[in-house]
């Protein structure tokens, strides 16, 4: 298949059945990576850095990021098609009947499982980029301890960010990126002292 | 086709100007297209909010498309969706251009070695304000542990927990609905 195709196509699976938006989103990009390769784990979580502290839907940003790294520009652009192209079907229906999909108690019942669904899938991603960003594999590999393994400088850093996540609602996500970032380049220049 | 334009020019703002898209675009949508423009009202923008956000795609493009719609049928749907993406489209090229040539550098990488840390207590916020919303009763805790558990555990895809749960909740919900009359 086309590479340009296979995007396109791969993405409007995404868009079809990622229901939350962003986020949302993270699963089923963790099943493109290992299904085709176009990007490892490790770069995935980056993608979510980036499209974290970049203006813009998230979904959408991952979306061109992934397209450009897998086919340049011209992917990038069948990528976001790609996603939005459901959204564009879906809604352009779904606002012709809007009146009898909101009051329809199967549709209602039916997002009630859904939403539910959505939840647990993030919260499985949510382990797979703790795995990657606060616990070293490759010690555990050769130690089989799971303390030894644990690093423990970025669980720290993870916990303060949180915290301050917490205590400061309202302060912007790409603060956080910022000082993840400051706090990495310190801590290296430390270590290097 | 004046119509059209607009539409592109007021979601291009909003998409340039907004970070983390879904619920952080609400107040510059309230700002922009109820209070600016006019083009829906209040409580519109909440329903299509509400809309957007259980039916596939992202939260804000759905949006979109819906004001766009509303405004000028299907192209005027694909003008709004088109002005909320474009400015992704563009930045992120920049930057993964940049990335790409500046991934050697340790400075950084260190810096992602900082930001990784960060973007999991973001996710893990993320899955608490979910959560929060979407786990209203015992059987939606239970699905969402269900959901959690297979997903870690199997290679299903996701798009079949997601049909699933659908299902499930329409025979939960239904069941419990007949109950007491039988």
């Amino acid at each position: 298949m086309p590479l340009l195709l296979e995007l396109f196509l791969r993405f409007f699976y995404v868009g079809l059945f990622s229901v939350g938006g962003g986020l949302a989103t993270l699963p089923f990009l963790r099943e493109m990576g290992e299904k085709t390769q176009w990007f490892t784990p490790a770069q995935l979580s980056d993608l979510v850095a980036v499209s974290e502290s970049t203006p813009g839907p998230m979904g959408i940003n991952m979306a061109t990021y992934v397209g450009y790294t897998t086919a340049g520009l011209p992917g990038s652009i069948i990528a976001v098609l790609g996603e939005v192209a459901p959204a564009i079907i879906i809604i352009m229906i779904v606002s012709r009947v809007l009146l009898k999909f909101r009051s329809n108690k199967y549709v209602d019942w039916a997002f009630y499982g859904l939403r539910a669904a959505s939840a647990g899938l993030i919260a499985v991603s949510c382990l797979s980029v703790a795995q990657l960003a606060l616990f070293k594999t490759d010690v555990f590999a050769a130690t089989g301890s799971f303390f030894a393994a644990v690093n423990y400088w970025a669980l720290a850093l993870a916990a303060v960010v949180f915290v301050f996540l917490r205590v400061f609602k309202k302060v912007h996500p790409i603060v956080f990126i910022a000082i993840g970032a400051a706090a990495g380049i310190a801590f290296h220049l430390i270590a290097q002292v | 086709m004046k119509m059209l334009l607009q539409l592109f020019l007021a979601f291009a703002k909003i998409g340039g100007f907004t970070f983390g898209g879904g619920l952080a675009m609400l107040p510059m949508m309230q700002r922009e297209i109820v209070e600016k423009r006019g083009w829906a009202t209040q409580d519109e923008l909440f329903d299509y909010y509400a809309i957007g956000q259980c039916t596939p795609g992202i939260i804000a493009v759905n949006t979109a498309t819906f004001i766009g719609c509303k405004k000028k049928g299907l192209p005027g749907g694909i003008a709004a969706t088109f002005g909320v993406v474009a400015p992704s489209v563009v930045i992120i090229t920049v930057i993964a251009a940049c990335i790409q040539s500046f991934q050697d550098v340790p400075a950084v990488q260190w810096a992602f070695d900082g930001i990784r840390p960060a973007v999991v207590a973001l996710v893990f916020n993320a899955v608490l304000q979910i959560g929060k919303k979407s786990l209203t009763d015992l059987f939606a805790v239970l699905i969402f542990l269900a959901v959690a558990v297979l997903a870690f555990f199997t290679n299903v895809s996701p798009a079949v927990f997601v049909l699933c749960a659908g299902v499930l909740g329409i025979l939960l919900k239904g069941g419990k609905r007949r109950a007491p009359s039988a």
